[in-house]
């Protein structure tokens, strides 16, 4: 058993959280926002330059052939800063989708354009219909030649409006909520037959609906069994929400601790009350119980063995996904008045913790499924 | 970084569970499963046959006694010894006042003590809390008054558990009434067959005898049986208090009376169908399992850094597994007793847990005394809110 980062995961923490130092500070952040994909191209291209988006792919592809604690190093800084960029769509689930089902050839063609900088991906697999069923997918895919059609409409397609490929769920056969007979295709977005309608959600990210008429796509991996690399995708998905979580929840945690230190009233720092002690103690505890379990999903996000990594990752949703709340709520509730402002930060940690409590299921729903699974 | 245990440590856990296997009698084991605490002559036995590894002093310095095992193999090592389920060495001895002697002590204490410290030859209690000085321990007013080569010893000791079967008792008391709280408190051990010394049981909420009054009326202790320093004693308590703590989440605690539950539900009916294809139940059981996983991780955290740092310098983040720890053990104790359900509601006499006239069955007996009893889990060693406030103030600087 070991906790400690190697050297090079300090290089990449440190180098991260410089970046993000000079360049993030929560009114760069809201700037960055108003910006026409709703978040910043030049802060894309020094990831790039920093090989943040090769982090997870092999060197033959251009990448830094990182592993899943370097993934989380990451995103933990993202989510001390909330990073508006689309690095969960494009490097962790479309990277997850290509690493996972890709051919050499296709790896060779995209990869290293998205370690560059220059390929934008979205991870088009939700619908409306779905709530939190990972194999619920109604959008179809037929074969006719060499290409495959597909017929549908995808929803909550995380960077949806700015990705220039998206990774497409389909039916090839089997009912709606069936595991078999799932396929994932490539989709050029400005493809005849796509339409996008972009919006944003409650944390100000950027998403789009997404409807495929009668589109011409390309097979990632074998059509009709992608069931298992779709779930792996959304364990990745859940193993850097989890990640960013922890940055979140200890940003919001700094946020209130200061706050509570000079915030005076009756004469004195509130943070002088034991009442708000001991809530900022127990949302330090919470705070912590996520991060452990963020460093489990990072441990299990590649276990062999599929029992015991589907039944932890689910373990991480619960707990990240109940304790962000928490601390989330409670932060902005020791803030007071200025807690429930658009103008200041804490409410913002808040909008995105409460997204991230429901990206890739939320408690109650991993809840059912460990439930149901119990021996 | 790597979370799993390597090749060594699932080898030196084989080994325990091994150990175990072998020589934990079968009879102690069925008592610990079915959520009695353990017996003296149980705790005595098992802590001798851990002893004959250097198991049941696991973290002190080879020298004295200890096994030389790394802290996870330590932790591995707690953890079997719950999850089997067999009584652990008892606190007073193996983490408290040995580390103490071991640290503090004269070569005469050392000598003299340690071995019968590690093989419960003597059995120690803590002579801490007072009627007057709970969680603020330092306002402690029994007296120790210099008289030539010993010390006479008045006041009152309370909450002193096992203090009845206890044959010495480490005690702070103040030797100073002049000096600043802190300043004036000496360490003495005191042998409880010295004249002047009562205790009187003080019976749980579940009807049992852990806990004593001690009153010390003009107890004469030899000034040999201090440790260090006169009017140092509080440095020497803070050292014990701060010592190897992170066994106090208990996971491994926790985990077996979860598995207990789950066994149990199998077999207890809920309107005709097992309790155990309860969604509600099963639900629970996730939830807590979850909850238990995360708190298994934020011990490794705590003991891996234990290992890179001074280890006797108390970590404020104990402070998080000592609350979490014993909040998880309190919700299992739940579960325990709404799995239970009405059979758990027949009270029995004090002693006689096991009614064996099978007003309801023998294995809910316990289940309501331990729930009522787990409630102390946040009181004692430093209540909740007290490591709240050492958090509030050791880490976020409130």
């Amino acid at each position: 058993m070991d906790f400690d980062l190697s050297y090079e995961q300090r290089e990449l923490q440190d180098s991260v959280g410089r970046l993000l130092k000079d360049r993030y500070d929560f009114a760069a952040r809201q700037r960055y926002a108003k910006e026409e994909a709703g978040w910043s191209r030049e802060l894309w291209s020094h990831y790039a330059n920093l090989g943040l988006l090769g982090l997870p792919f092999p060197s033959e592809y251009g990448g830094f052939a990182g592993g899943a604690v370097d993934l989380m190093l990451a995103m933990e800084a993202f989510g001390r800063v909330m990073a508006l960029e689309p690095y969960l769509a494009t490097v962790v689930l479309g990277g997850a989708a290509l690493r996972l089902a890709g051919s050499s050839a296709q790896q060779a063609e995209l990869l290293p354009r998205l370690a560059e900088g220059r390929l934008l991906l979205a991870w088009a697999h939700g619908e409306w219909q779905a709530g939190h069923e990972p194999f619920f997918v109604a959008t179809t895919a037929r074969r006719e030649g060499q290409t495959w059609i597909l017929d549908g409409v995808k929803s909550l397609v995380l960077n949806g409006a700015s990705a220039q490929t998206l990774v497409v769920s389909a039916r090839t056969g089997g009912a709606t909520a069936d595991r078999d007979g799932l396929g994932l295709f490539l989709v050029d977005a400005g493809a005849q037959g796509v339409s996008r309608r972009p919006y944003r959600l409650v944390d100000g990210t950027s998403a789009a609906e997404i409807t495929l008429s009668g589109v011409g796509a390309s097979a990632l991996g074998e059509p009709g069994t992608a069931a298992p690399i779709v779930a792996r995708v959304i364990e990745s998905g859940i193993a850097a929400v989890a990640a960013e979580a922890v940055g979140a929840m200890q940003a919001a945690l700094d946020l209130t601790v200061e706050y509570l230190k000079t915030r005076e009233q009756f004469g004195r720092p509130i943070g002088q009350n034991q009442a708000l002690q001991h809530r900022a103690a127990e949302m330090l505890m919470a705070t912590e119980q996520a991060r452990s379990m963020a460093m489990l999903a990072a441990m299990m996000v590649d276990e062999p063995d599929v029992r015991e990594r589907e039944r932890n990752i689910a373990m991480v949703k619960i707990i990240v996904g109940r304790e962000a709340r928490w601390v989330a709520q409670q932060a902005v509730q020791l803030h007071g008045g200025i807690g429930v402002t658009e103008e200041y930060a804490v409410g913002h940690y808040f909008r995105r913790l409460t997204v991230i409590e429901q990206l890739f299921g939320d408690a109650p729903f991993h809840l059912r499924r460990l439930a149901e699974e119990q021996p | 970084m790597d979370l799993r245990l390597s090749i060594q440590e699932q080898g030196f856990r084989d080994e325990v569970r091994d150990f175990i296997r072998t020589n934990l009698p079968q009879d102690i084991r069925d008592h610990v499963r079915a959520g009695y605490p353990p017996r003296k002559d149980d705790i005595v036995t098992w802590q001798r046959m851990l002893n004959t590894r250097g198991w049941a002093t696991a973290h002190w310095p080879e020298e004295f006694g200890g096994a030389g095992l790394t802290p996870v193999e330590r932790m591995i090592l707690i953890e079997e010894i719950s999850l089997a389920p067999a009584p652990q060495p008892l606190i007073f001895n193996s983490n408290m006042i040995g580390p103490v002697i071991i640290q503090f002590g004269s070569d005469e204490q050392k000598r003299h003590f340690l071995p019968k410290i590690a093989n419960v030859d003597l059995w120690f209690c803590q002579g801490f809390s007072e009627p007057g000085a709970g969680s603020d321990l330092a306002s402690l007013r029994t007296q120790a008054r210099r008289d030539g080569d010993d010390y006479i010893v008045n006041g009152q000791k309370i909450w002193t558990t096992t203090a009845h079967q206890a044959d010495w008792m480490f005690c702070l008391l103040r030797t100073d009434p002049q000096a600043k709280k802190q300043s004036g408190i000496s360490f003495l051990l005191i042998d409880m067959k010295t004249p002047g010394i009562t205790v009187r049981p003080i019976i749980s909420l579940d009807g049992l005898h852990h806990l004593n009054e001690v009153f010390l009326d003009e107890v004469r202790v030899p000034v040999a049986n201090r440790i260090g320093e006169e009017n140092k004693g509080w440095d020497y308590a803070k050292f014990l208090l701060g010592h190897e703590r992170t066994s106090i989440a208990g996971v491994g605690r926790s985990k077996e009376r979860l598995a207990y539950a789950k066994e149990l539900a199998a077999k207890v009916n809920a309107g005709g169908r097992p309790l155990s294809e309860d969604r509600c139940f099963r639900e629970r059981v996730a939830l807590l399992e979850a909850e238990l996983k995360a708190l298994e991780i934020t011990q490794l955290r705590v003991v891996a850094a234990h290992e890179r740092q001074d280890q006797d310098k108390a970590d404020p983040f104990t402070s998080i597994l000592k609350i979490k720890g014993t909040e998880l053990y309190q919700a299992v104790c739940e579960l325990l007793y709404s799995v239970a359900g009405p059979a758990a509601l027949v009270a029995r006499p004090i002693g006689a847990l096991a009614d064996g006239e099978h007003l309801a069955p023998d294995w809910a007996a316990p289940i309501a005394p331990a729930y009522f009893h787990s409630r102390a889990a946040s009181i004692y060693g430093g209540s909740n809110e007290i490591q709240k406030n050492i958090l509030a103030k050791g880490v976020l600087g409130l």
